[in-house]
């Protein structure tokens, strides 16, 4: 039989999934352990024994100083940011991308401008934004909605001018303004497809906000992990890079399930 | 009186010259099929009368006042896909045809209420009631037709513009919509114009037959020349052209028979 026809079962598609972690872990174990049998006082690979104890101390034990637990503040801290960044860019990308797809005045005077915006490379304008907001949340927030709004207005705009034309003909024929088709014709269909470009998106905007956290900041998971690592703390930048994945997965995760349980139609049309 | 008046209309798109000098004189409440082989301009003549396009040359007026530019609600529209909406229920998608000339194309609280009321009566009368609740995606071809036909009538247009209703549904399905396209005339009396590939459908539906084709061709430059208005059948006594009947005086016109 050939390759392309060989569907796994449902055992074969378990173990195929569980495979390149399996073997990640186990190169990790292997590599670790033969380090600390030579110096076991070794700080860069440590063994799972010490990530899981001091993975432990992070997330029960308060900090001597504040009282406070780091690794929690840590964690609300960059998500609000985050947040707060995606959130403005979506809603920009949203209103400007239906604009763009939807009246061609708007479009001619932004598709170029917006091009040309979205060649700005954004960490070359993390000085700029220090310099202008101050070192404070609004930049770093500000550093992740340019990252990514071009990417959200482009790719929405693009969504919006799929729309088969004669949908857009249709509801002219039953009356509909300018706005009434831009709310209950684009912005339905675009919503789902706004759900996804975000979820594309949210690679990018953490790169911005851990980059922002480990030039200027006081707290945050990206601060913690470039503060730690000027003393070899592998344990804990693995620990937080760890968390930080766990986090990004679960946002994706809610993110389709969202989509699929908001915009059930999407999923039947596909 | 003629409702839709079309008068020496051209099109091109750059040099490809697709209508020229079409004339054409509907009233009220005929059933206008057009026919034609592929790219002789049947749907850009469509397209002109639904006021999606502006003709290069000529006019078209309808009760005698000249068409504004675009789209609105005197003219609803069937295409052969696309036409309803996929993220509305197909309750919603009759209701729209009421919500979307609101400011912000829906309805709420008791309005909307008494909007979906009348939209299952709709359903249940195109016998579509029990799919009320479900998408477009999950419906069949012919049933999306018969909902974007009810939905387009809904609006209660003067005018229906049909662009090949009827051309991904297989026979069968064909044959009811087409008891269901004349069952929902002879109620509304609209006027329709239907573009077909089919000439059997032409005529059983149709009034009127009439037929786009170039008069001109030149073998060395086929887009130089546009198509135009070659026949005009009267369909109504199951197809007896105006012709025959002229070239006949005298003798009895052929028996009517129906080829439905």
């Amino acid at each position: 039989m050939r390759l392309i026809n060989r569907h796994p079962g449902p055992a074969g598609r378990a173990a195929l999934v569980a495979l390149p972690f399996v073997l990640v872990g186990l190169a990790y174990a292997a590599a670790s352990a033969a380090r600390l049998a030579e110096n076991p006082q070794d700080r860069i690979l440590p063994s799972f024994a010490t990530l899981g104890s001091t993975a432990w101390r992070l997330l029960t034990e308060e900090d001597r100083r504040s009282g406070e637990i780091l690794f929690w503040g840590d964690t609300v801290s960059s998500l609000s940011l985050l947040g707060a960044g995606v959130g403005i860019a979506a809603l920009i990308g949203l209103c400007l991308g239906l604009a763009i797809g939807l009246v061609p005045v708007v479009r001619t005077g932004l598709q170029g401008f917006v091009a040309v915006l979205s060649m700005i490379p954004p960490l070359a304008m993390l000085p700029i934004l220090f310099i202008t907001l101050g070192v404070g949340d609004t930049a770093k927030i500000a550093l992740i909605a340019i990252g990514i709004t071009p990417f959200l207005i482009r790719d929405l705009s693009a969504r919006t001018l799929e729309l088969p034309q004669e949908q857009l003909v249709k509801a002219q024929t039953l009356g509909a303004s300018t706005l009434a088709i831009a709310v209950s014709v684009a912005l339905p269909q675009i919503m789902p497809r706004l759900i996804s470009a975000v979820r594309l998106s949210l690679g990018p905007a953490w790169l911005f906000l851990i980059a922002a956290e480990a030039v200027a900041s006081e707290a945050g998971l990206g601060y913690r992990i470039f503060l730690v690592r000027r003393f070899l703390a592998m344990d804990v930048i693995l620990t937080y890079v760890a968390w930080i994945t766990v986090l990004a997965f679960l946002i994706d995760w809610g993110l389709a399930r969202l989509s699929r349980w908001a915009y059930p139609w999407a999923e039947a049309r596909g | 009186m003629s409702l839709v008046e079309v008068t020496d209309i051209f099109q091109s798109y750059g040099a490809r010259s697709i209508l020229e000098r079409v004339n054409l004189s509907v009233g009220e409440g005929e059933f206008v099929s057009i026919v034609g082989a592929s790219g002789c301009g049947k749907s850009t003549f469509l397209r002109l009368l639904l006021d999606q396009e502006r003709p290069t040359r000529g006019q078209i007026t309808v009760d005698g006042a000249p068409l504004k530019g675009e789209p609105d609600r005197t003219r609803g529209i069937v295409f052969q896909r696309y036409s309803v909406f996929p993220h509305l229920t197909v309750q919603d998608n009759i209701v729209a045809a009421e919500g979307l000339s609101q400011p912000l194309g829906g309805l709420f609280g008791s309005v909307k209420r008494a909007a979906r009321a009348r939209a299952d009566a709709v359903l249940e009368r195109i016998g579509l009631a029990h799919v009320a609740g479900q998408y477009p995606a999950a419906l069949s071809g012919g049933m999306q037709q018969r909902l974007a036909i009810a939905q387009a009538l809904a609006a209660k247009p003067r005018i229906l513009l049909l662009d090949e209703p009827f051309g991904a549904l297989d026979p069968g399905t064909r044959e009811q919509m087409h008891r269901f396209l004349q069952d929902l005339r002879g109620e509304t009396k609209m006027t329709v114009f239907m573009v077909t590939h089919d000439l059997p459908e032409a005529f059983k539906l149709g009034d009127r037959v009439i037929v786009f084709d170039k008069t001109r061709w030149d073998p060395h430059d086929p887009a130089a020349f546009g198509a135009t208005i070659t026949y005009d059948f009267d369909a109504r006594n199951g197809g007896i052209p105006y012709q025959l009947k002229e070239d006949q005086d005298g003798f009895p016109d052929p028996a009517p028979q129906s080829v439905a």
